[in-house]
């Protein structure tokens, strides 16, 4: 679980970031440990990228700091950031270096990288990635997704002990989300620490064991999944053909049915008290006659739990 | 090691190509030019060596150098220099270098580097296609020197090597300032067009009497200095007052570049 060294894979406290008016990041205390999968959300204008520049010391914070691997950025980024792969906010390319060159040029960047294994390294990456075939191409000629898999190739162009992926799976087909997925979950298996940077919810309920949530340039949960799971309601969830009088069984049990939902026809829900025991509305519902085909209870999905956390609507936070 | 890169490629980039094809394309020009009106009687006017040229083919070079300096070469110099961090940050690969990591110093000092390497290859460009067109079109023999002594093909050599290295040098201050234009933008055509008009108005301020008490501190002041070096013996007055000035522009720009470059957020 916890690899070489010492502290958390990312520990930020009071991490604040001005833009003018605009307070961008605002008091951020941040816990990733290491070996955790943690998923970093929240909505576009959150906060997030700003965020992550600012842990890899390409915008310095207004306030606050930060430490990385155990190190004190950004004075530690000679030796830090090579342990560190990074996809920020898309790829990157040269468009007129072939996909193999670019990556030559990025390593060939940091003069600490051993230039005797670069080759190698680059083209392990490119195999990792999917992209062996098309590594002599010009990058001008690449789509979106081979862009993408480039970006990745480059994060993982050394022995990383921590990834931050901004957006990953952006651009990629289907096949190409899974293999990410799988990456990632391949990575996390070799003690390398992720994080990774989303609105894709069911994405990082899939791989993520930690998640964060900006809102408006705050942090407004942090925790395991579980954790945050815990917090959430609980739902009862009644299957009837009789929807009028299971509803009232449940409004005289003392809960609120949830108004009609026309996608879920014979279907009738409600957030379940601490109290309330599905045993004893099965009991209910029956000895008032009501037909039920299905009872369960549901822990709210995260996207429920994000939206809680961030706010309904359209608008993006500015 | 990152130089090594930049390098390759900078020179691989089809736009460094197309610059140094045009800059070598200038003695062509003249050569070609001179050669089919050859028959007409040679005025006065025209650049300096324009005359010689049709008694010794070695002059194309010298001429072609000196019809280059004020526009062509601070152009190419304007796209290069100009596009050094810009272009990185346009493209979005400044992020991907920083965090490769390269120190934002070294970046800077790979990049000045980077494009002196081009304002070399771009004057070479310039003399070394005149000496080969000047050979092809035009007879060639001893080289009268401005101070009438004569040199043969080797003392020639010496000379136009020395003219290379001094146009180069002259570059050094217009390099720095392109570079330090370049850390303010993430707009790389901005910081090109911005170092160019900067070398024009600049030789404008220069070649105004009323402003003569300016023209020592402009970047430009000794751009035509290299008549000097083709005098025998050699008269290395311009080349150490050229040297100290630009020397001079490259500290300050060097240092401002840097600063900046150090505090910068890279939003891109």
């Amino acid at each position: 679980m916890s690899p070489a060294g010492e502290g958390a894979a990312i520990q930020a406290s009071g991490l604040t970031k001005v833009f003018g008016k605009q307070r961008a990041v605002d008091g951020l205390d941040l816990t990733v440990p290491r070996g955790a999968v943690f998923g970093f959300l929240g909505p576009n204008g959150s906060g997030k990228t700003t965020t992550i520049r600012m842990l890899l010391g390409l915008i310095t914070p207004t306030s606050g700091e930060f430490e990385l691997l155990g190190e004190r950025m950004p004075a530690a980024r000679p030796t830090v950031l090579p342990r560190v792969g990074a996809l920020i906010e898309g790829p990157a390319v040269y468009p007129f270096l072939s996909g193999r060159d670019n990556l030559v040029r990025l390593d060939s960047a940091d003069v600490r990288s051993d230039a005797s294994t670069r080759a190698a390294r680059v083209d392990a990456a490119l195999d990792r990635v999917g992209l062996t075939h098309a590594a002599a191409k010009k990058a001008h000629a690449y789509s979106l997704g081979m862009k993408q898999r480039l970006g990745l190739a480059n994060a993982l162009l050394r022995q990383r002990d921590l990834l931050v992926l901004d957006e990953p799976t952006n651009g990629l087909d289907p096949q190409g989300t899974r293999e990410v997925r799988s990456l990632i979950r391949e990575l996390a298996a070799d003690g390398t620490t992720v994080f990774v940077s989303s609105h894709l919810l069911s994405e990082i309920e899939q791989v993520c064991t930690h998640v964060a949530v900006m809102s408006t340039g705050r942090l407004v949960a942090q925790g395991t999944l579980d954790e945050l799971r815990a917090e959430s309601v609980r739902r009862v969830v009644v299957e009837t053909p009789d929807v009028d009088s299971a509803r009232g069984v449940l409004a005289a049990a003392g809960l609120e049915p949830d108004a009609a939902s026309a996608d879920a026809p014979g279907t009738v829900t409600a957030a379940l008290g601490e109290s309330a025991d599905a045993a004893d509305l099965t009991a209910a519902l029956v000895a008032a006659g009501v037909r039920v085909r299905g009872i369960r209870v549901t822990g709210e999905t995260l996207e429920d739990r994000f939206v809680a956390l961030t706010g309904e609507g359209f608008d993006v936070a500015g | 090691m990152l130089l090594a890169d930049e390098l390759k490629t900078l020179f691989r980039r089809w736009r460094t190509i197309a610059l140094l094809s045009a800059l070598a394309a200038v003695p062509v020009l003249i050569a070609v030019a001179v050669r089919v009106t050859s028959h007409i009687r040679a005025g006065g006017g025209g650049p300096a060596f324009v005359g010689s040229i049709t008694q010794n083919g070695l002059f194309v070079s010298f001429s072609a150098l000196i019809v280059s300096i004020p526009a062509f070469l601070p152009l190419a110099v304007g796209v290069v220099a100009g596009d050094t961090i810009a272009g990185e940050a346009s493209l979005g690969t400044l992020r991907y270098l920083l965090t490769a990591p390269i120190g934002r110093l070294r970046l800077l000092v790979v990049k000045f580097l980077g494009s002196m390497a081009f304002v070399v290859a771009a004057v070479l460009a310039v003399v070394a296609m005149g000496v080969l067109v000047g050979v092809i079109l035009f007879p060639v023999g001893q080289v009268t020197l401005l101070s009438g002594a004569t040199v043969g093909f080797g003392g020639f050599v010496v000379r136009a090597l020395l003219l290379v290295a001094y146009a180069a040098l002259s570059l050094v201050g217009l390099t720095a300032i392109g570079v330090f234009l370049s850390t303010l933008t993430s707009v790389p055509v901005g910081a090109m067009a911005a170092t160019v008009v900067l070398a024009a108005v600049t030789q404008v301020a220069d070649s105004l009497p009323q402003l003569d008490w300016l023209h020592p501190w402009l970047f430009s002041h000794y751009w035509f200095g290299l008549g000097d070096l083709l005098r025998a013996p050699l008269v290395w007055d311009s080349f150490g007052q050229n040297a100290l000035l630009q020397l001079g522009y490259l500290v300050v720009f060097g240092l401002l570049a840097h600063a900046r470059l150090s505090t910068k957020d890279v939003l891109s």
